[in-house]
């Protein structure tokens, strides 16, 4: 889990140094990565951050990209019998997209325990704010992130877990559908809709792929 | 250091809103009984949401990207994940610069 934590260093730098370029002080960007701890949802405010905040636009923006969550918690919460109530509602309050992929990896392997949890989340959590603040700090010096390759951190991540999840043709189908249906949906509606797309189409692959396969048996 | 109050605000509505995602997630299975077919879906979620962000950038986004995605996935094959997203991370910026973003 070491190099998940410093994986989060430059997607927090990166972040702090966008906000700094939309306008938002040091204290704004770092308290954002605080309260909201979602870098996707962060990064797509950013995308469409005017001033004054448009506060109802950034709500249901980061409400349509963080639904994921529903469905990742509810993932999750069956692999929990180790955590107690209040413990599971904590845990799920640091639920990263990253916390809870290697969440899911550990689950696959053996029990998930809320002391492994908190150390792969809390320092995780750290990273992400102490990041962030330096990367808004720095904000005017470190230049173009683009220019350094450092915007794509973020969707390398991602690669690299989707990687961890290949358990064969099943999983190809459903991020063939996946990729099909969020690219779509991406060229055609605004926002953040694709992700909803890719979503719904993954798991609507699985399913039929699964009646298909208790058809033939 | 300033806060401005519609940022704070903003702010404080974006934390909400997560809140609300992270949690709803245990409500619901409180409710919803999970059988074979749910859990299926279920499992399907995880890699269908990560390819669904990272598609648009894989695949529409330019060749550059295009290739460092698969340079990333095709190394994370091999190695540990800080070293595949550096391979990436360099693979887009010498793309970028060859091919011209």
């Amino acid at each position: 889990m070491a190099p998940l934590i410093v994986a989060v260093i430059p997607i927090g730098l990166v972040f702090g140094a966008v906000a700094a370029s939309k306008g938002l002080s040091s204290l704004e960007a770092t308290l954002m990565s605080i309260l909201v701890f979602a870098g996707g949802s962060q990064f797509v405010a950013m995308d469409i951050w005017t001033h004054p905040a448009p506060w109802g636009a950034l709500a249901f923006s980061a409400l349509l990209v963080n639904i994921r969550h529903v469905l990742m918690s509810a993932s999750i919460g069956t692999k929990m019998p180790a955590f107690s109530g209040p413990a599971k509602y904590a845990a799920m309050l640091l639920l990263a997209d990253e916390i809870w992929a290697m969440a899911e990896v550990r689950a696959g392997k053996t029990r998930l325990t809320p002391a492994w949890y908190a150390g792969l989340a809390v320092p995780f959590y750290c990273v992400w704010v102490l990041a962030s603040l330096a990367g808004a700090a720095a904000g005017a010096f470190l230049g173009d992130p683009k220019a350094i390759g450092l915007d794509f951190a973020f969707p390398a991540v991602f690669t690299v877990l989707v990687m961890g999840f290949w358990k064969g043709r099943e999983t190809g189908a459903v991020l063939a559908a996946s990729a099909a249906a969020a690219v779509l949906a991406h060229q055609l509606l605004p926002g953040v809709w694709y992700i909803a797309a890719g979503a719904a189409a993954g798991v609507a692959a699985t399913l039929v792929t699964s009646r298909r396969q208790e058809a033939c048996a | 250091m300033t806060l401005d109050p519609n940022t704070f605000l903003a702010i404080v509505a974006m934390a909400a809103a997560t809140v609300l995602t992270r949690i709803a997630g245990l409500v619901l299975i409180r409710f919803v009984a999970i059988g074979p077919q749910q859990k299926r879906a279920l499992e399907a979620i995880p890699p269908a949401v990560l390819m669904a962000v990272i598609a648009p950038t894989a695949l529409v986004t330019g060749p550059a990207e295009t290739l460092a995605t698969l340079a990333t996935a095709f190394a994370a094959m091999r190695l540990p994940l800080l070293a595949a997203v550096a391979i990436g991370v360099f693979v887009v910026a010498v793309a970028r610069v060859l091919i011209g973003m």
